[in-house]
Order: C-alpha cells, then sequence, then structure tokens
C-alpha cells in the first residue's frame, strides 16, 4: 500500500528476515554493478588481470543468487507472506534472477576484454561500446537505487531509458558492419565486439525488468509486457490516488 | 491475531562454498527418457478469479447496524453473498464478524439486548419481516459452531435429528438421508460400522463433520460456519477445509475464521471486518495479495493498526 513499512510487523523477527533480503538483494545488486563496470573498464584499457578478476568473481553473484532463494523458500514457507510482504518476496526472487544475468553477462564482456587485451590495435572498434556501457550501468544503478527506495517514479523513468539503449545499440551494429565491408579480415574481432554490445543491450532490458517489479512490488500491478505508455498511465494514476489518500 | 511462529531461529548463514556449484545441473537418466505432452488448453488459460457483479446473489445485506443495548456492534453494512461460493469474514476478536454471522439466520434474536435496522434479503424477501418463520428460515439457513455439539445419542439419530423434527420417520428415508449427509461430510466411510454407537465417542475431527452432516441432512441453503475448525487438530482441519470445498457445489458457505491462511485457502470472497465496520470486500485472491485498504493490508499482514 503505502510506504512498505517492513519494520512495523508484530513479529520482530519477521521484519528482520524481510529487511535482510532486502538488504542483500541490495548487496548483490552493489556486486553486480561493481562486475559490469570492471569488465568495461577492463575492455576499454585492455587490462587482462582485471578482466581476470572480473571472470573469477562471478562465482560470488552466483552464490548470492542461491543463497537469498533459498532464505526466500524459507520465508514462504515458515511466514506465509501476504500482501505487500508476499509481493517482496516475489519481487526479490526475480529480480535476483536478473541481477545474476547481469552477472553472467558481465563475465562475458570480461572474458571478451581478456581476449582483446591483446589486439591493442582493434581499440577503434571500442568507441561505441564505452557510450552503451556508461548508459546501461547507469540504469542497473538507477534501478537498484529505485528499489531501494521503492520509488515507481524512478522505476519509470529509468525502464523508459531502455529505448535509448536499443537504438544506441542498433547504431553500434550500422558502424560494425560498415567496418566489416571495409575490412573483412577484421571481421572475427569486430563479432566480438558485436557480443559485447549485444550483452550490454541485454543488461539494459533487465535492469528494465527490475523497474518493473519495483512497480509489481510497490503497486501490485503486474506491467511485464505492457507499453511504456501503458506502465506510466498506470503510475500516474496510482500517484493519484495516493495523494487522495493520504489527503483524507 | 497472528498465528503464533515457530520461535526458532532461522539459519541463513549459508556458507559460500557449497553454493558455488551449479546445483541445476541435473539432468534425467537415460533410461528413461522424459517427456511432456503439451496441454494444449492450457495456453491461453484464464486464471480462476470469480467477480461478485457476475454472480447469483443468495444473500444481500443492505445498510445493517446493530446494537446490543446502546452500543452498536455493526455499522451500516453492505455486501453480497454469491450463490454456491465460499464466503469468508475475517477480523480481529470483537470486530463484529460472528455477530454478521448470526443475522443470517437470526440467532441474535435470541438475544434480548440486540436490536437491527436494515435488512438481509433472501431470494424473494427480508429476512426480517415479521411475516418470517423463524425455524424455517434456520431449516433453509443452517449453523455450525467452534465447538463440536453433537446430541448425547447414536450417531444415525444426531444426523435423524433434524428430519424427525420436521415430521419425517419412515425408516427408509432417514436411513437413505443419513447415509447421504455423512457421505456428503466425508464421514461415511469411517462410522458406517457403527452407527448405533454413541456420537460422544467420536474423535473432535469427527464430531465436527457429524455435526456438518447433522447441517446438511435436512438440505439447507446456506451454510454458515462460525471457526468450524479452530478446535481441531491440523489434519482434521485440512479435512474440513476439503468438505468445504465440496460442499460449495451445493450450497452457499459464509464462514467466520480467526485463522487468515485458511480464509485464503478456501474461500472464493473475503470480507475484512474491524470494529463493526466492513473495511473491504473484494475476491480472495486480490484481497490477500493487493488489497485497497491500508488497514485490511496492517491485519493481514500482521503490523501495529
Amino acid at each position: 500500500m503505502d510506504k512498505l513499512n517492513l519494520n512495523q510487523h508484530i513479529s520482530r523477527q519477521f521484519n528482520e528476515e524481510l529487511e535482510d533480503i532486502r538488504n542483500r538483494v541490495l548487496a548483490m545488486g552493489g556486486l553486480v554493478e561493481q562486475q559490469l563496470n570492471d569488465a568495461l573498464q577492463a575492455l576499454i584499457d585492455f587490462d587482462s588481470t582485471l578482466a581476470e578478476v572480473v571472470m573469477t568473481n562471478d562465482y560470488r553473484v552466483n552464490a548470492m543468487e542461491v543463497a537469498i532463494d533459498e532464505e526466500c523458500t524459507q520465508i514462504l514457507a515458515r511466514r506465509q507472506p501476504t500482501a505487500s510482504d508476499l509481493r517482496l518476496v516475489i519481487a526479490v526472487i526475480k529480480t535476483i534472477t536478473d541481477l545474476e544475468r547481469i552477472g553472467d553477462e558481465a563475465e562475458r564482456i570480461g572474458r571478451m576484454a581478456m581476449r582483446f587485451s591483446q589486439a591493442r590495435d582493434a581499440g577503434k572498434y571500442l568507441s561505441g561500446i564505452s557510450h552503451l556501457g556508461e548508459h546501461v550501468s547507469k540504469m542497473l544503478h538507477e534501478s537498484l537505487d529505485a528499489f531501494a527506495r521503492m520509488d515507481t517514479e524512478a522505476a519509470v523513468k529509468t525502464a523508459r531509458s531502455d529505448s535509448k539503449a536499443d537504438k544506441e545499440y542498433e547504431r553500434i551494429l550500422r558502424e560494425l558492419i560498415t567496418y566489416m565491408m571495409e575490412d573483412p579480415r577484421s571481421i572475427p574481432h569486430i563479432l566480438e565486439v558485436m557480443w559485447s554490445a549485444r550483452a550490454l543491450e541485454r543488461i539494459g532490458d533487465r535492469a528494465r525488468n527490475i523497474c518493473e517489479y519495483v512497480i509489481y512490488l510497490v503497486q501490485g500491478k503486474d506491467v511485464r509486457h505492457t507499453s511504456m505508455e501503458q506502465v506510466e498511465k498506470e503510475a500516474r494514476e496510482f500517484a493519484e490516488r495516493r495523494k487522495r489518500e493520504s489527503k483524507t | 491475531m497472528l498465528q503464533p511462529q515457530d520461535a526458532k531461529e532461522l539459519d541463513d548463514s549459508q556458507s559460500d562454498q557449497s553454493m558455488s556449484e551449479d546445483t541445476r545441473a541435473e539432468q534425467p537418466t537415460p533410461e528413461e527418457p522424459r517427456t511432456h505432452g503439451v496441454d494444449i488448453s492450457t495456453l491461453g488459460r484464464e486464471n480462476k478469479q470469480r467477480n461478485i457483479d457476475e454472480e447469483t446473489i443468495a444473500l444481500e445485506v443492505k445498510d445493517l447496524n446493530l446494537f446490543y443495548g446502546e452500543s452498536q456492534a455493526l455499522k451500516s453494512i453492505n455486501m453480497k453473498i454469491a450463490r454456491n461460493s465460499v464466503t469468508a469474514f475475517i477480523g480481529p476478536s470483537g470486530c463484529g464478524k460472528s455477530t454478521l454471522l448470526r443475522c443470517f439466520n437470526r440467532m441474535n434474536d435470541l438475544v434480548d439486548s440486540a436490536r437491527i435496522e436494515g435488512s438481509i434479503t433472501m431470494d424473494d424477501g427480508d429476512i426480517y419481516q415479521k411475516s418470517v418463520n423463524v425455524a424455517e428460515l434456520r431449516r433453509r439457513v443452517g449453523m455450525v459452531f467452534q465447538k463440536p455439539n453433537p446430541f448425547p445419542k447414536s450417531i444415525f439419530e444426531n444426523v435423524a435429528y433434524g428430519l424427525r423434527l420436521l415430521g419425517i420417520n419412515d425408516r427408509r428415508r432417514l436411513e437413505e438421508t443419513v447415509e447421504k449427509a455423512l457421505k456428503g461430510a466425508a464421514l461415511w466411510e469411517e462410522v458406517r460400522d457403527r452407527l448405533n454407537e454413541n456420537a460422544l465417542g467420536l474423535s473432535g475431527g469427527q464430531q465436527q463433520r457429524l455435526v456438518i452432516a447433522r447441517a446438511i441432512a435436512i438440505e439447507p441453503e446456506v451454510l454458515l460456519l462460525d471457526e468450524p475448525a479452530s478446535a481441531l487438530d491440523p489434519i482434521s482441519t485440512l479435512k474440513i477445509e476439503e468438505l468445504i470445498y465440496e460442499l460449495k457445489d451445493e450450497y452457499t458457505i459464509v464462514i467466520v475464521t480467526h485463522n487468515m491462511q485458511q480464509a485464503a485457502r478456501v474461500s472464493d470472497f473475503t470480507a475484512f471486518m474491524y470494529m463493526g465496520e466492513l473495511i473491504e470486500f473484494d475476491e480472495t485472491n486480490a484481497l490477500f495479495t493487493n488489497p485497497k485498504m491500508k488497514r485490511t493490508e496492517d491485519y493481514i499482514t500482521g503490523r501495529y493498526g
């Protein structure tokens, strides 16, 4: 309903459990964010050491997903949460799935960075990547922020900026195709870059998913697979309803 | 009220090492290849949801006020009870849910200080009109209480009691009806060989089902259940819940329960009451996943009101 008051249960232990999964999701989000930024850094700086770190750290993301999933299962079994508590647990389960996949994409970029570190002359293909990378990294950051603050307005705004990532991705593709036509020998390298761009574009989609879970969590409305206009309309109506309620 | 929760502490400090293994890599053994037939009808199937506006209405409450002397126990209640469905009333102690339930078969008539305004309509007319025969009303609207209250008679006579009151004494007809009622209450298999034994020898869960059998023997239209499972163990509780689910094909059921999970499990519609007011009435799935009122949310999630 209103702000999710996680700390107002009669059962103090339940408060702590819900607070705990929420904190752990944010910690996992922070880790994934760092993985992504490191992977991008490694790619752009031809830094094989950093790329190595990203690749070896992915297991930590996976371990967190499993651990949080297990805690959610225990809460479902023992507390039978309802209403906003139930939606929190469901949103957490879905969010960590997307975070884990983002982690996988970051690892993939890290692996690419590893191979690229021996081919410095291919650097010219990377100009678009760093731009797209910055954008999706910001999206991920903002989606986690919206989750932390249960802020649907921020969630809608971030979800909307996914279309910018999609356009950027298409632009990069066109650019890379031009390079391929100019010099077919560069195709193996360029394909690698293309996969990285693809990974980044997918990360944008997943950040958008997280925003949708935030909206579900706060408004109780499933906005997946609906148009952006529909999402904005729902959010607006919800904000108005809440304003009316707080007046009465 | 919350159910007492297990006080043991959760052990959620999982070790990191054990988590790094990929546990999803399980594969079916090659000897028994797993296939999955696709049930086409599941595609595009809507989730099961009932809507009160599309239901046939069995009972309609309009502007109902109830006073015990000076104090008002029910405050302008408006609601509809759908036919062949289960409607659950939840709310804290003293919120008026049992009082409202008792209004449906005029049990409050027995309380001297009770005074009622407003109306409850059943099929054709207001059940509070002077011309209404209360005994006839209670035949149409049966009731089962929290504590099973079998008569100190045989199992058979307990179920046949209502019929005998109606003047039916034909042995064959009684036997048929008793068997049907006991089967309906999912008790027949357990007692068929000892119908002449004293009903007080049955277990609590069996006694409660016996009382339900007694209530359905006279084929009421509406069945009111006031905390029917609160004195029973979990298995008997599940049996009663299963029974409620089966009975709704033939009867309209209204249940009062302290156990919210029970309301969530058995009911199609749920009403949340607080301090004599009906705070929220909605389809059960909606009420338990996304309630509209903050009061409801606080109650069903166990927060301070």
